[in-house]
């Protein structure tokens, strides 16, 4: 499904993906651990296309396309969902609007045609109440006034109506008390763990994968990956710490 | 009255060019023009031509004697380019466009925009003057000419007048009288005296006493609006206990050859009244280098003379290239309310120096006003409001929100706030905050599938979205995809 071939990625000018490969096949799960600054955030970003970081080499082919050739938006609709560490608010604009109209947007790229009101809000209703989230919550203006899990849940509950093929999920345990990362953990399952589908899970520390278990592990350091293995690896991290994984 | 107003051969060569309009839409008239320039003769000519009484022609010279010894005002935040009053018509002027015969001859990009804002095509075949296309929008819009009568009819059962203001002074002398100049006096500004000279037509509407308009004044606007944009003269008075909704304007790109706009528009409530006059302002904003473009200059007022009565004003601006318009409420009743809602788009080159005044002269009369200003590109964008309590004015109460948003880093947005309280028992708030559409939020949106103009869009409308939910239903959709349009290009 996915394939990174020695990807090279500047952010400001200055190198901080030095020559990364990867693949994803459907149907798995995904880690990516390593120290602060390795690079796991900007491997999110720069596959999802934010301006500023700037792919300086490598290949990346999602699903059979290129992707570095397509603009954020059309790898959203090509079926990426990246999500945020930092989810950010939009004051003014509520998440059904804002969920209707991306998904919608989404559509038309895809030649489907846009799902009437009320068809979505039968999607809408069923992944917030999938994820313990009141339709009040997703009358809200995106992300105004959540607390640090209820931004978390609400990407959650986004990826639910999005539906995409492939989930990149930067750091999405930070900030989650132990509930809150069961219910984040049990999302991911349900929504992603499929047959056609794959994540990419990318986080600092082992407990969220307490409840996702990946199927692979892979150690990121300097902008490379260093070490892949099985879900062993994760637990091993865990004990040694990096520094001695990534010497 | 009776002068001939063609005097040279300037003129003479402005009525044979009219000649080749002959199956224009005025044009069953003979010489339905002024020549250009601006005298007493003009003012006369206008007059005669729409054979007004002679109080108002009298009241029109007045206005004209004294614009000629006032100033134009030269406070706000805008560069205005001198303005020859003597290098322009002033009452149906020839039309330097031909007549088109279908769309297919309409600038591609005007089509475009028409499309985005889902116009119906027989609605845009009149906005973009088609020949031969007034009748049948009309048609399609009221469904039939009987549907256009019932619904006058419907009116005219409920007692509301509803005309042309030149039929209004003729039919209704005594309430124009009454009224007209006496919210806006002729010599409140530079741009209201010219206005009180030149107007050409406008509107008058009266709902009488205890009547609630059984509609919304604005759909049958809507198409009729066309030609009496350069200097519109409304005037609506509400008797006690009434009610009326009034739309000005239209979401469609209005193209003008009439660089200059200075309308005038006076409202009055009387015991008990509302009146909700909602505005949206899409002339012709000039082109990407700041070539061209509407000079917009707007005197509004409202009187809110009665006990208990209420004005609220909803503006949408986002054309113009250069807009000075202020919207105002004299809250003389006791516990009267007055309201501004406002959102004021500049793109390019635009430049906008809008907001509005609340007078409280009444006991307990309450004002809000909300300004949301966009500013992109090169534009520059100010509010200007001021709020007055006078002495004897008890228990006032206002509150003012001000927000800016830019886009980019060569454009502009200024706050001016005015405060001037006599009374210290008056309660006045005033917030206001700045900011910028950040990049994190742009890619957020674009992550779930926007593109980035849908994206600006939509956070520019999340922005203003206090701001255009009190405007009427159906213009408040049009009214989100102009903010949209009115920014594309205007990121990345």
């Amino acid at each position: 499904m996915l394939s990174i071939t020695n990807l090279q990625a500047t952010v400001a000018d200055k190198p901080i993906l030095k020559g990364l490969s990867l693949s994803i096949n459907a149907g798995e799960v995904h880690a990516i651990m390593g120290p602060n600054g390795a690079g796991k955030s900007t491997l999110g970003y720069t596959l999802a296309g934010r301006p500023g970081y700037e792919v300086t080499g490598g290949s990346v082919v999602f699903d059979g396309q290129d992707l570095l050739a397509l603009d954020p938006h059309e790898r959203a609709a090509a079926g990426l969902f990246l999500g945020f560490q930092y989810p950010v608010e939009i004051p003014g604009v509520s998440n059904l609007q804002f969920l209707r109209e991306s998904l919608n947007a989404q559509r038309k790229i895809r030649g489907e045609d846009p799902l009437s009101g009320a068809d979505f809000l039968k999607i809408a209703r069923a992944q917030a109440d999938a994820m313990g989230m009141e339709m009040d919550m997703l009358k809200r203006p995106v992300n105004v006034g959540f607390s640090g899990g209820e931004k978390k849940r609400n990407e959650m509950v986004q990826m639910g109506i999005l539906n995409p093929k492939l989930a990149l999920l930067d750091e999405t345990d930070s900030g989650l008390d132990i509930d809150a990362l069961r219910v984040v953990g049990e999302g991911i399952n349900r929504i992603m763990r499929k047959a056609d589908k794959a994540v990419l899970l990318i986080t600092h520390y082992q407990r969220l994968l307490d409840y996702v278990q990946p199927d692979f592990v892979h150690v990121l350091a300097e902008g490379k990956i260093v070490r892949s293995g099985g879900p062993d690896l994760a637990l091993e991290l865990e004990r040694e710490g990096y520094r001695e994984l990534a010497a | 009255m009776t002068d001939t107003p063609i005097k040279d051969a300037a003129a003479h060569a402005a009525a044979a060019k009219v000649a080749d309009y002959e199956h224009g839409w005025s044009a069953d008239i003979e010489q339905e023009f002024a020549p250009k320039g601006l005298n007493e003769d003009t003012v006369r000519f206008i007059s005669a031509k729409k054979n007004e009484p002679e109080w108002m022609l009298d009241w029109r010279l007045k206005a004209f004697r004294l614009w000629q010894t006032l100033e134009a005002p030269d406070w706000a935040k805008l560069n205005v380019p001198p303005i020859d009053y003597q290098d322009a018509y002033y009452y149906a002027a020839p039309k330097a466009k031909k007549k088109l015969e279908s769309l297919d001859e309409v600038d591609p990009e005007i089509l475009k925009v028409y499309e985005k804002l889902g116009i119906p095509i027989e609605e845009q075949k009149v906005l973009a003057g088609v020949e031969g296309a007034r009748k049948v929008a009309v048609d399609a819009v009221f469904d039939s000419v009987s549907v256009a009568t019932t619904f006058r009819d419907e009116l005219k059962k409920a007692g509301v007048i509803f005309l042309s203001i030149s039929e209004a002074i003729r039919e209704y002398p005594d309430l124009v009288k009454k009224w007209l100049g006496k919210v806006v006096p002729v010599r409140d500004n530079y741009f209201a005296a010219l206005n009180c000279a030149v107007f050409s037509d406008g509107t008058f509407v009266y709902i009488p006493e205890g009547v609630r308009c059984p509609m919304e004044l604005s759909t049958y606007f809507r198409i009729n609006a066309e030609n009496t944009g350069q200097f519109e003269r409304t005037l609506i008075v509400a008797d006690k206990g009434s009610y009326v909704s009034y739309l000005e304007g239209c979401t469609a790109p209005m193209r003008d050859e009439n660089q200059l706009h200075a309308a005038v528009v006076e409202l009055v409530a009387l015991d008990d009244a509302e009146i909700k006059y909602s505005t949206v302002q899409n002339w012709y904003p000039g082109d990407a280098e700041g070539r061209g473009g509407i000079y917009n200059f707007v005197t509004k007022r409202a009187l809110c003379q009665g006990a208990r009565s209420k004005v609220s004003w909803t503006q949408v601006e986002t054309g113009s290239a250069i807009t000075w318009k202020y919207p105002s409420c004299v809250l003389n009743g006791d516990d009267s309310v007055g309201e501004f809602y406002s959102v004021a788009v500049t793109n390019n080159f635009q430049q906008a120096d809008t907001g509005t005044k609340m007078i409280h002269n009444g006991k307990r009369t309450r004002s809000t006003i909300v300004s949301k200003g966009i500013s992109a590109g090169h534009s520059n964008g100010t509010y200007r409001g001021l709020v007055r309590v006078a002495p004897q004015a008890e228990g006032v109460r206002n509150f003012t929100q001000c927000d800016s948003l830019l886009l980019g880093n060569q454009c502009g947005a200024h706050t001016v706030p005015y405060i001037e309280v006599k009374n210290p028992s008056a309660q006045i708030e005033h917030e206001a905050t700045t900011s910028k559409i950040s990049d994190d939020q742009l890619f957020y949106a674009m992550q779930r599938g926007l593109g980035q103009e849908e994206a600006v869009a939509l956070i520019v409308n999340g922005f203003a979205k206090e701001v255009l939910q009190q405007l009427p239903m159906e213009f408040a959709v049009e009214a989100q995809k102009l903010l949209g349009i009115s920014l594309e290009g205007s990121v990345g």
